[in-house]
């Protein structure tokens, strides 16, 4: 593999500025990387080759006029195909927008064009972010780079792979209840969900919005603070947008990676762990918690006792939210337009309901049925209105956390990458994957996941999760940055240097690495 | 709280305009009920005091000057349509022969 695809954005911007590569170099190399594995991993639902090469130039082009547009200029990005991208074929991994071309940019994908990075293509996802494997693509699932048959997370496996398949050294994601996260743990990369209202939602396709939050996946925490820089802050065009200027990311990991980290209150949430935890993510997680002591941090417990209650809050509020979200989906302005079979003269409901029946996977119509069902008078009390009650409780729970601790810390998710079928068709099963990632989107606090190592019973990565009160997502990355800094002091390097590599002929590669 | 059956998903798949056809309605029932009866235990959870939450951070009122600014052309808002005609969406009949 090309030395340069290992490289992180930070170092490789240093390369670009220094020049010692150009962009075009970098990005032709990654669109041969993504020839090379992505008939195995399938992160990428669309490339873009000759779009993101000539962008490469342009951005040549800046640097070698002594203007480039910003630090990451040139530096090449994958973007989850919930956003929506101008001229470039957006489907949400949806057979109901099969080949939809929008009409203008996400604020976030507006922002990464006017900073000069070429957009390398759309990366693959559970059909409307509905799902934690990315098996509920339209388009197929999403292969684990650790392990070829297990799943990558979701739902935005594809960005996570590409990142941890070195396919692409940046990506975009969204996370609902996990879907940047809960990927990042799987596959061994960094993922981050900005506080609620900090990373612009236009152009980002709803699934929840009052969940939904955008936001960085790449390999190393400083990354993360880089790129979350550019994404985020106030933008007008998204009422829900936070109008106060971001705390200060990229020091704040520069901060943290220098591995002090004395004064700093670290609170161990007790309802996130124990049983329902895999072993082997529960080792990790210790042996990163005491790394963290001994950078000097000081540990407590505290309890969130109502956390127990999210995962069901999260399955009433979700559904309710994306049935009318995805009311939007009605065969007349955009998207497949099915006429039904057998109806002479179809009216436009019959119309709508075909087509809807056609474009529609099985979880987005058990959440859809399941949210207008948790909306019907009569029930809407007990359900939706009990739900958001709960949310009520959660958000004391944290405020009453952050009183005692800095920042909040669990592992991302409770076990490593489960194989590809497994869990399909049962959704509870498929659903307690984000049990300890829900709780931050109810209330909309910041979270990071960081690699916190292999679990022995599998070899397969598990993630630490670090959560910290709305607005301060500095204290994320602070403390990301010591723990990775003392993690690879201890691997002797980066943990996706002991992934396997990847060939084309790893097709073929069958059953856990260890 | 009820179970939910498979006549009621069909009603429901009925609000949401999906047609669903009898596999789908058999498949769909069990799993909806597993999923009411795992989120039934929030009734007891929170009492009358608790007010509810509907967004994350408090939300005010967005507002912004009222003057012109630039939007997608007709073109562009029909680039993605099924089938347009004369600038506007072409869409199927909305009401009966007998409306």
């Amino acid at each position: 593999m090309n030395t340069i695809l290992t490289q992180s954005a930070a170092d490789l911007s240093a390369a670009l500025a220094a020049g010692e590569t150009t962009s075009v170099e970098l990005t032709g190399a990654c669109l041969e990387r993504i020839a090379e594995v992505d008939g195995a991993v399938h992160a990428f639902l669309h490339v873009d080759a000759e779009g993101a090469l000539a962008e490469a130039a342009a951005s040549d082009a800046r640097r070698a006029a002594g203007s480039p547009a910003h630090a990451l200029d040139g530096v090449p990005i994958a973007v989850k195909d919930v956003l929506a991208t101008e001229g470039l074929p957006t489907t949400c991994g949806s057979a109901i927008l099969r080949g939809w071309l929008p009409p203008y940019d996400a604020t976030v994908v507006a922002r990464l064009k006017a900073a000069g990075l070429p957009i390398l293509g759309k990366t693959n996802m559970d059909e409307f972010a509905m799902g934690s494997s990315t098996e509920h693509s339209a388009y197929g699932p999403t292969h684990n780079p650790w392990d070829l048959d297990r799943i990558p997370g979701g739902s935005g496996g594809g960005s996570a792979a590409a990142v941890a398949a070195f396919e692409a050294p940046l990506a975009l994601g969204t996370d609902t209840g996990g879907s940047i996260r809960q990927p990042g743990a799987v596959t061994g990369t960094v993922g981050v969900k900005p506080t609620y209202g900090g990373v612009s939602r236009y152009g980002l396709v709803a699934m929840a919005s009052s969940l939904d939050q955008v936001g960085p996946v790449t390999r190393t925490v400083l990354d993360a603070a880089l790129l979350h820089e550019l994404i985020g802050g106030h933008d007008p065009r998204d009422s829900t947008s936070v109008d106060q200027p971001l705390p200060g990311l990229v020091a704040a990991a520069r901060r943290g990676a220098s591995g002090a980290l004395a004064g700093v209150r670290i609170g161990v949430v007790k309802e996130l762990g124990g049983k329902g935890y895999q072993d082997g993510v529960l080792v990790r997680f210790t042996e990163a918690l005491d790394l963290l002591v001994a950078a000097g941090a000081e540990v407590v417990e505290v309890s969130c006792p109502h956390f127990v209650h999210a995962l069901a809050a999260y399955y009433l509020i979700m559904p309710s939210e994306a049935s009318s979200n995805l009311a939007k989906f009605d065969a007349m302005r955009y998207g497949l337009r099915v006429l039904p079979e057998h109806v002479e003269d179809p009216s436009a409901e019959d119309v709508m309901r075909a087509s809807r029946d056609a474009g529609f996977g099985d979880e987005v119509k058990r959440r859809i049925i399941l949210g207008t069902y948790a909306l019907s008078s009569g029930y809407y009390d007990a359900y939706y209105g009990q739900a958001q009650k709960v949310r009520t409780l959660i958000a004391r729970d944290f405020e009453q956390a952050f009183g005692v601790a800095d920042v909040l810390v669990s592992p991302t998710a409770p076990t490593t990458a489960f194989k590809l079928g497994e869990k399909l068709d049962d959704p509870i099963e498929m659903y307690l994957n984000d049990l300890a990632t829900i709780p931050a989107n109810l209330a909309g606090v910041p979270g990071i996941s960081v690699p916190s190592g292999l679990a022995d019973e599998d070899g397969l990565p598990a993630g630490f999760q670090v959560l910290a009160p709305a607005l301060a997502d500095d204290r994320c990355y602070r403390v990301g940055a010591a723990l990775e800094a003392a993690l690879r002091e201890k691997w002797g390097g980066p943990l996706l240097d002991q992934a396997p590599s990847l060939t084309a002929a790893s097709r073929n590669t069958t059953g856990a690495s260890a | 709280m009820p179970e939910i059956t498979r006549d009621e998903v069909a009603h429901l798949a009925t609000l949401a305009r999906i047609d669903l056809d009898e596999v789908e309605l058999a498949h769909l029932a069990p799993q909806l009920s597993v999923i009411l009866e795992s989120v039934a235990s929030l009734s007891a959870v929170a009492g009358d005091d608790v007010p509810p939450t509907s967004h994350a951070l408090p939300l005010t009122n967005v507002f912004r000057e009222d003057v012109v600014t630039p939007g997608l052309s007709a073109e562009q808002a029909l680039s993605g349509a099924p089938a347009s005609e004369q600038q506007r969406f072409s869409v199927p009949r909305i009401l009966g022969d007998e409306q």
